[in-house]
């Protein structure tokens, strides 16, 4: 836990340095018709600086012997987050509803090992039931792919 | 004047669309609310898109009932599960739970819903009394003001929310430069963008919500390793009818949470803190302070009057100053702009039947929640006993048709993802993720204020301090601010007190 402190307020540290980098750039002083762009970003990045150094120094000074996650905890999350990304990145490839069922597919049968009966037939509903509502009860448009596309979508 | 106003509300809440649009919103809302991973905040950021082409009232009225919905739907899981669905049911848990093994549930429930009720409706009534006064005083500010009412905003997170102060602040300066990233429209120019094109549109808050509070809340519940042993539960006529009649006798008890409630709740993250608070001084003015914890009815009253109280008052500064004081809040607020409205005091000059339909609304909507959630609770408790592997990829799914659907923009969706794992991480480190949100949502505000403001003053802060009313506003900041501070050196030496968890999600 106490590395991960240290680890993540460092991370902010960075990140405000980047800021400050840009606040820079864009110019913090008083301009010649108010404050210039980089006022409001410079003040936040020196309080994110000043603050994570905080953060960091307190760390530093407590004691603690208690993990950030044990490896089956991350493993539990890993098995959630890959499949996730794997969601979004096939979504950008063949769209939203067939991403979806090939998604719930494998996490239910794969993650849940539910029967295939149910495993089917839920990968195969929810996103039609999406498709549905979104598509023509409320018409929002989702991505969509080959599959829809040759349906006539 | 006001009652005119009223009926005029209620002519509009009352339309057969407009009611069954609230009973949508309460049974969604209140799933929303049993299922782990989703709340009130991204619940109705999910919802949001859809109601992109609905009358704003409409909308507003869904949305709305959809948070009632959800704070009904926590008190369910916090008593016959023992797992808070949202921060501010954690008090509930002390003694829900007990009941419900007792085989008590079914009071515990009653108690529970008809105290929700209790808190939401004394909220309500404030604000139908004081909500046009203060939108006549909020039209009298310029930008100073209004900065110094964001600060005062901010600070009470620092001051009263229970996290560590530092990560508040970070927390909030985060929030804030996530805001800032894009085009400054101001000056034209682009900021922290480092040339590269999908950052030139910024960072939606909607879709920080989705990801911070959606998929990291999951992320959090699976490594928790959920398992669900729900208390059996009867509920039925006899048993709401008893209950009511007992509870007659904590009329102090309603009283004081309500106050307590509602004067947390108008400030921001103010639910969670409001429910601890009036448990224990629940406890505190008891004749058996010994029976809480072991299933007392009263421990149930306190925490769901004044959460409900203070769930309800934050609606009060979102809709007479323009600034939310939760992220549920903050969602709606961003639905507002997307709807064409313009969120602040001239709401109550220029949309009336706007604002009153949805004052109307928390009288109706809270009455039809607290009926349908006392007569269906058995199947929303059945939620619960859908296996997880199920649950998890279906929530994950609409958190991300909802992060598309806000722009229909695929970089949305990659957002939501990463937003998850910082809000996991964040969640685990104790940093609150309710200020940066509410940061993100009002920093091009907060912003424009601050330099609206200097240049009024032609560069002096000393502006935010001179005008009567900033002064004040900033003076209380201030001190909201240093708060922490002041108690470190006080109790230096000494063991923390038992901090409450602070982040409020409400």
């Amino acid at each position: 836990m106490r590395a991960a402190d240290i680890a993540t307020a460092s991370f902010l540290m960075l990140l405000g340095a980047v800021v400050l980098f840009d606040a820079v750039r864009l110019g913090f002083r008083w301009g010649s018709d108010g404050p210039q762009s980089g006022f409001f970003p410079f003040w936040l990045a020196v309080v994110v600086i000043a603050h994570s150094a905080g953060i960091v120094v307190q760390a530093v000074r407590k004691h603690s012997t208690e993990a950030f996650a044990s490896r089956e905890q991350l493993r539990m999350v890993l098995t959630v987050a890959c499949p996730a990304a794997a969601l979004v990145l096939f979504t950008y490839l063949i769209g939203l509803y067939v991403a979806g069922a090939i998604y719930l597919f494998f996490y239910m049968r794969l993650v849940g090992r539910h029967s295939w009966a149910s495993v089917v037939a839920l990968s195969l509903s929810i996103p039609l039931a999406t498709f549905l509502v979104f598509e023509k009860w409320f018409l929002v448009p989702l991505p969509k792919g080959p599959l829809e596309a040759w349906l006539g979508y | 004047m006001g009652i005119d106003n009223l009926l005029l509300g209620f002519q509009v809440a009352i339309t057969p669309f407009n009611l069954m649009v609230a009973v949508i919103g309460i049974s969604l809302g209140t799933v929303i609310g049993v299922l782990p991973g989703l709340g009130g905040a991204n619940g109705v950021a999910i919802l949001l898109p859809l109601t992109f082409r609905m009358p704003p009232t409409s909308a507003i009225i869904l949305l709305t009932s959809l948070y009632w919905g959800a704070l009904f739907g926590g008190a369910i899981t916090s008593i016959l599960f023992n797992i808070p669905g949202e921060p501010w049911s954690v008090a509930t848990t002390f003694d829900g739970y007990p009941l419900a093994k007792k085989g008590l549930g079914g009071q515990a429930l009653t108690a529970a819903f008809s105290s929700s009720f209790v808190g939401a409706l004394f909220a309500t009534i404030l604000i139908t009394l004081f909500a046009p006064l203060l939108a006549e005083i909020a039209l009298k500010f310029g930008p100073p003001e209004f900065f110094a009412i964001q600060m005062l905003t901010f600070s009470s997170f620092v001051g009263l929310g229970g996290s560590d102060p530092l990560k508040s602040i970070v927390s909030i300066a985060l929030g804030f430069i996530l805001a800032a990233v894009g085009l400054d429209i101001v000056t034209g120019q682009l900021r922290l963008t480092f040339g590269m094109t999908p950052l030139m549109s910024g960072f939606d808050f909607i879709v920080a919500v989705i990801g911070l509070f959606g998929i990291g809340e999951i992320l959090i519940s699976v490594e928790e390793g959920l398992k669900f042993e729900g208390a059996k539960t009867k509920i039925n006529l006899r048993v709401v009818l008893d209950t009511w009649k007992m509870l007659g006798q904590y009329w102090r008890t309603f009283l004081r949470s309500c106050f307590i409630g509602f004067w947390m709740g108008f400030k921001p993250g103010g639910a969670t803190p409001a429910s601890f608070m009036s448990y224990a001084f629940a406890r505190r003015a008891s004749k058996n302070p010994e029976r809480f914890g072991t299933g007392e009815l009263e421990g149930v009253v306190a925490p769901e009057t004044a959460a409900h109280a203070a769930g309800v008052a934050a609606m009060l500064p979102m809709l007479t100053l323009g600034i939310p004081g939760s992220p549920t809040a903050a969602v709606m607020f961003g639905g507002l702009i997307i709807w064409g409205l313009q969120p602040g005091p001239l709401l109550f000059k220029e949309q009336p039947e706007f604002v009153w339909g949805l004052i109307a609304s928390m009288y109706t909507g809270n009455l039809l929640g607290v009926l349908m959630v006392l007569a269906f609770v058995p199947l929303f408790a059945a939620i619960l006993r859908i296996p997880f592997a199920i649950l998890t990829p279906f929530i994950v799914l609409i958190c991300a048709i909802g992060s598309y659907a806000v722009h229909n923009n695929m970089i949305d969706i990659w957002y939501m993802i990463i937003f998850g794992v910082v809000g996991y991480v964040f969640k685990k480190l104790h940093y609150p993720l309710a200020p940066l949100v509410l940061a993100l949502v009002l920093g091009d505000l907060a912003e424009n204020a601050l330099r609206q403001s200097l240049i009024m003053s032609q560069g002096s802060p000393l502006i935010f301090l001179n005008r009567p009313i900033a002064g004040v506003i900033t003076a209380v900041a201030a001190f909201f601010f240093v708060l922490p501070a002041v108690n470190y050196w006080r109790h230096r030496g000494k063991p923390h007190l038992a901090q409450i968890s602070g982040d409020s999600t409400s």
